[in-house]
């Protein structure tokens, strides 16, 4: 006897999700501006898919080695700061976490010597350094804001990261997870910022580095670490370039 | 020669050819996906129709565009070099003449422009250089937009990057100006979509 549809059908979801995730380019193809306006459709939807993440990947390195760790992004006055500054996340702002600072600790994994956790008080207690800059977003927009917090790279050292290791990844608390490479967590302009204009913007640790697009500046930061094996992100694995640097 | 027939020559050399139509794709996929990562984020109070924009959604239409950037630049690259090294801007593109041009589009107008192959007339030469520098533009702004901080100085020749974004917007309202009369008179103009093919016409020497 058959099993029931719903179940027949469960049995095939991971694969329907894998493939759903491999389409994700092919739907702009099927859309047919090409097709509709060459003429012609392009069958091997796959090889363009495969082409096109060889690019982003090829991009990835391009923009590594155009990265200069001494270059600082520029830097504005109080007055060109953008008020309200725009809320974007994957959610709408009534989703956004809430997280009682008291008991928070900031966890540390991977390639890290001293993996404590830290509550706010210790990282207030670290040296603090204030930056106001340009936030573009892979969208095309842009925001000037200001961004108080520990330099990334005065926290990586004090706690013995690897700082050899290629990528420092981030989980936060909204689901949201991206990473970054090492040459850009160690670059002066990059906070891990305790102060900006509102807890929505990701209380109560938010990364900050002007030197990446905003999807990049992961909010509401859980957990940080270090390793040599490509961590993704979140919007990273749905197709945008990885780098992203600015 | 014989009724004054012209022999078939070769009017638009094989390197020209070939970078038109490579040039031809890439700045296809570049508007197409860029309409699309406009519509992302509109600078203006407009979209454009998704039907008409290529990649399906953000992340598809910057891969499109970041792809095809290098087909755009290297090819235009070597483009430049061959007119310059091998004379085919001087001896094609020079002199230019705005009161010239203006009057060969007035002529076009009115229909009575005699389209010569193997020569380009005066608003021809405008409207080629125009938009060859129409696209330099939009790669030079393009990448203030790429790298506002790598690139800063030239982020901040364009105005700095809000004011980048427009200037690559006109730039692609002007390639996309040159385009709609560009393809109308390849199109309607008998005789001279072939040779951008084959290469040959015949054409006085």
């Amino acid at each position: 006897m058959k099993p029931p549809r719903s179940e027949r059908l469960s049995a095939f979801r991971p694969q329907i999700a894998r493939l759903e995730r491999r389409l994700f380019l092919k739907q702009g193809l099927s859309l047919g501006a090409l097709s509709l306006l060459s003429g012609c459709t392009l069958k091997d939807d796959d090889a363009v898919d495969r082409l096109l993440m060889t690019m982003s990947r090829f991009n990835d390195k391009i923009q590594a080695a155009l990265f200069d760790p001494a270059k600082l992004a520029p830097t504005y006055s109080q007055a060109d700061v953008t008020t309200p500054f725009p809320f974007n996340a994957y959610y709408e702002e009534k989703d956004v976490p809430l997280i009682d600072g008291e008991s928070y600790r900031l966890q540390l994994s991977g390639l890290i010597a001293d993996k404590r956790p830290w509550s706010l008080d210790e990282l207030r207690a670290l040296p603090q350094s204030s930056q106001i800059t340009r936030l573009v977003c892979v969208e095309g927009w842009s925001a000037i804001g200001q961004w108080r917090g520990v330099a990334f790279r005065h926290f990586l050292e004090q706690v013995g990261a690897d700082l050899t290791a290629r990528y420092v990844g981030f989980k936060c608390a909204d689901k949201y997870y991206s990473s970054i490479d090492m040459p850009s967590a160690l670059h002066p302009q990059t906070l891990l910022a305790l102060d900006f204009t509102d807890a929505k913007y990701g209380y109560p640790l938010r990364l900050r580095l002007p030197t990446k697009l905003g999807f990049k500046n992961p909010k509401f930061i859980g957990e940080i670490f270090v390793t040599n094996d490509y961590p993704g992100g979140y919007w990273e694995d749905k197709g945008y370039n990885w780098f992203s640097g600015s | 020669m014989v009724g004054g027939a012209d022999k078939p020559r070769t009017i638009h050399p094989l390197f020209v050819r070939v970078t038109h139509w490579v040039n031809a794709f890439a700045i296809f996929v570049m508007v197409l996906s860029g309409w699309r990562i406009y519509n992302a984020s509109p600078l203006f109070g407009f979209e454009f129709p998704k039907d008409f924009t290529l990649g399906g959604w953000l992340a598809g239409a910057l891969a499109w565009h970041f792809a095809a950037m290098w087909l755009l630049a290297l090819n235009g690259l070597a483009y430049l070099a061959y007119g310059l090294i091998s004379g085919h801007f001087r001896k094609s593109f020079l002199p230019i003449s705005f009161g010239g041009a203006f009057d060969d589009v007035l002529l076009a107008m009115r229909g009575l422009l005699n389209h010569a192959p193997g020569r380009y007339n005066a608003a021809q030469r405008v409207f080629y250089v125009g938009v060859i520098l129409a696209v330099i533009v939009a790669i030079l702004s393009g990448l203030a937009i790429w790298k506002p901080v790598q690139l800063q100085t030239l982020t901040a020749l364009m105005g700095g990057y809000e004011a980048a974004r427009r200037v690559h917007f006109f730039a692609m309202a002007a390639i996309v100006a040159f385009l709609v009369i560009h393809i109308g008179l390849a199109v309607s103009v008998k005789g001279i979509l072939a040779p951008m093919f084959t290469g040959r016409a015949e054409a006085p020497r």
